[in-house]
């Protein structure tokens, strides 16, 4: 189940390269997220390409979902605009497929709650995900015992398959999920939702280096992280540092006027990924 | 014959199983082994029959209700009593077993989600009773509409957190109730109110409750002198039903069937009859049936029974729907609260608005058997909690109350 085997569409070698590249930078990687259809799709598309622009490695594009059991309540904010504005799964393919076009070196993943993609079709899926130029899909309430059609029908059409590893995961669950997954493991630094956090905590280098003893994959950090200062930090542990929240807030913060929003991102970026220069 | 489901998965047939985040695996791992640990364990039994009989009053009457039954063809029905067990309802049964549970695994604080408010207060008791504290997720709106069984929650010690996201009922207090999990999860024992979410809780929570069944079957056997042609229950997530159904599964001549809420009706979107109307999906941590749209995004249910209004179901009951084992139906609003007044006035009984659920269908069915025919309906709780809004619905309130509809 190897990344480096994804020839079809490129797309699964496309993440590996830039972890590795950010490394042999001698530096974190710089990872951004926010939910497709957010504020608009228009303007959602906007705003993931103002992560690239501002200075991101790679992009996560949320699917909107009506029960975000692992988000707090910025992104449950973002997702409930996208819905109620009309979001549909189609639509954060689009995002996908304008951002990968507009970017095509920047790695490219969508992360979504099971059912979404189990109602559209496990295959379906991933085949049009592949075809939109995605890299990978982060599938955060599947755990590997689940994943098995997933995993297979990713593999077929080249997507990594990044799993998530949690403080509570124990040496032995590492293990398992960690050989399941391809691309990088996402370390959830905090026992909780997402969300902007004071401190990112010890727990995280814990977990980064556990993580790290069973596997060869990249560890990018995730979860609580919101400024230059803290991506500094986990920046001198891990190989990646995953964003949300925090420029959720940015358009959140901006109301009605989008451009306000984007540059805000924009900003936002430049300085996390300052931190991950000065961290590494 | 299905007393070998689920599997080790948490499969019953195609449903079921464990969708949640990695950092709840470990917790979730903890109360399946700590459950199994506990079955085999007489001790636990023993203090958990205890329990059952000193504190709860087990076991619950079975009850004639002649004057209800001349309203339903003549068919002999009894009402299996959960609704005299200590706060209320069945949901007693499940709380003090998880609360054993949650004592043995060291935790010192129970969290749980509410609808109607039976669970919460439950919860809240078992609290109360344990020493532990306890956080009650709540609906805004049904805090609205439940106001009585808040105060109630809040006079035991526990704190109720209205949730305010989504669609505020049921669904959104179990979401936040699993965010306070995973923050909290060294702590705090996660008290799932229903046969419902990830593996091991649909079993565990039948197994709790399936002292419903047992006593229903062995009371029946003793009054009547023979099996009943039906068990009827209400089903939102389904946790009284599977608890009425279970020792009855092997008795192939024993209809199972579950009420669910149509709400305004079956060709409207105000309803919550999952079962009837949903598609398998997946939802709080399981497959089952889920009310959900062509993008998988759930639904919003609506029911006027806060505890029914669940766009999901347990996955057990999916597994017995689509085997053919069980029968669901549904009753509307406006049934549920005819049943209601007439269980009230033929036979000086004041059900839960669930339990209303599980009457009107008997109704239906009795009518359908005949006076040869013989039912047994859960009656899972009583109507204090629903005075409020069956009040309003039949205007009671008014200072001319004669002018009741």
């Amino acid at each position: 189940m190897s990344a480096q085997t994804g020839e079809q569409t490129g797309g699964a070698t496309k993440l590996t390269a830039t972890l590795a590249a950010a490394r042999a930078e001698g530096r974190a990687a710089l990872v951004g997220y926010l939910p497709a259809g957010f504020p608009t799709v228009d303007g959602g598309i906007a705003a993931v390409k103002a992560l690239l622009e501002g200075g991101c490695d790679a992009v996560e594009i949320g699917l909107p979902h009506s029960d975000p059991v692992l988000d707090g309540a910025t992104i449950q904010t973002a997702d409930d605009i996208a819905l109620r504005a009309g979001v549909r799964t189609k639509d954060v393919l689009r995002t996908v497929r304008e951002v990968a076009s507009a970017f095509p070196q920047a790695p490219v993943l969508v992360m979504t709650y099971w059912n979404p993609v189990d109602r559209y079709g496990v295959d379906r899926f991933a085949a049009d995900l592949a075809e939109a130029g995605g890299a990978g899909v982060i599938l955060p309430d599947l755990p590997v015992e689940e994943a098995g059609p997933w995993l297979a029908a990713a593999e077929r059409l080249g997507l990594d398959t990044v799993f998530v590893v949690a403080p509570s995961s124990r040496d032995e669950r590492l293990r398992l999920v960690t050989a399941a997954g391809t691309g990088f493991v996402y370390a959830a630094a905090v026992m909780g939702v997402t969300g902007t956090r004071e401190q990112v905590g010890d727990l995280a280098e814990d977990l980064v280096k556990r993580t790290r003893a069973v596997t060869d994959l990249p560890v990018c950090v995730g979860i609580g992280v919101s400024n230059e200062k803290q991506a500094a930090e986990v920046a001198g542990f891990a190989d990646g540092v995953i964003v949300g929240s925090a420029f959720v807030k940015r358009i959140l913060e901006s109301g009605d006027d989008l451009e306000s929003g984007l540059a805000g991102i924009r900003e936002t970026a430049a300085a996390l990924a300052r931190g991950v220069r000065a961290g590494g | 014959m299905s007393s070998n489901i689920p599997d080790s998965r948490g499969y019953f047939g195609a449903f079921g199983g464990r969708f949640i985040p990695e950092a709840l695996v470990a917790a979730v791992e903890q109360v399946a082994d700590e459950f199994d640990k506990a079955q085999a364990d007489p001790d636990f039994k023993a203090e958990l029959d205890r329990l059952l009989r000193d504190y709860t009053g087990r076991p619950s009457p079975l009850t004639d209700v002649p004057r209800f039954s001349a309203e339903a063809g003549g068919a002999r029905i009894l009402l299996k009593r959960e609704d005299l067990n200590h706060t209320g309802s069945h949901k007693i049964n499940n709380v003090l077993g998880q609360a054993l549970l949650t004592r043995r695994m060291g935790k010192t604080r129970l969290i749980a989600e509410t609808g109607a408010g039976q669970h919460g207060v439950a919860t809240a008791t078992a609290a109360a009773l344990f020493g532990m504290d306890c956080t009650i997720y709540m609906g805004e709106v049904d805090t609205e509409r439940q106001a009585l069984n808040v105060a109630r929650m809040r006079m035991l010690g526990a704190e109720v957190v209205p949730v305010r996201t989504g669609s505020r009922t049921l669904k959104d207090a179990i979401n936040e109730a699993f965010r306070d999990w995973v923050a909290n999860v060294d702590s705090t024992h996660y008290l799932f109110g229903t046969a419902a979410g990830p593996h091991p809780f649909p079993r565990l929570v039948r197994e709790f409750h399936r002292v419903i069944g047992q006593e229903a079957r062995a009371q029946m056997l003793e009054r009547v002198g023979r099996l009943p042609d039906a068990a009827v229950a209400c089903v939102g997530g389904g946790s009284n039903a599977i608890g009425l159904f279970y020792d009855f599964i092997p008795d192939k001549s024993v209809r199972l069937i579950g009420v669910e809420p149509a709400g305004e009706g079956l060709d409207t979107v105000r309803h919550g009859a999952t079962l009837t109307k949903g598609d398998p999906g997946v939802l709080h941590g399981m497959r089952t049936y889920v009310l959900q749209d062509e993008d998988g995004q759930t639904m919003e249910s609506h029911s006027i029974s806060a505890g029914l209004d669940y766009p999901g179901v347990g996955p057990e009951h999916a597994y017995l729907k689509d085997s053919g084992r069980a029968e669901y139906r549904s009753a509307t609003d406006d049934e549920a609260m005819q049943a209601l007044r007439l269980l009230s006035q033929t036979e000086g009984i004041i059900p839960a608005i669930e339990s209303a659920h599980a009457l009107a269908g008997a109704l239906q069915l009795g009518r359908e058997l005949g006076p040869e025919g013989l039912i047994v309906v859960n009656l899972s709780g009583r109507g204090d909690k629903d005075m409020h809004t069956a009040a309003e619905y039949f205007g009671l309130l008014d200072d001319a109350q004669g002018d009741a509809k």
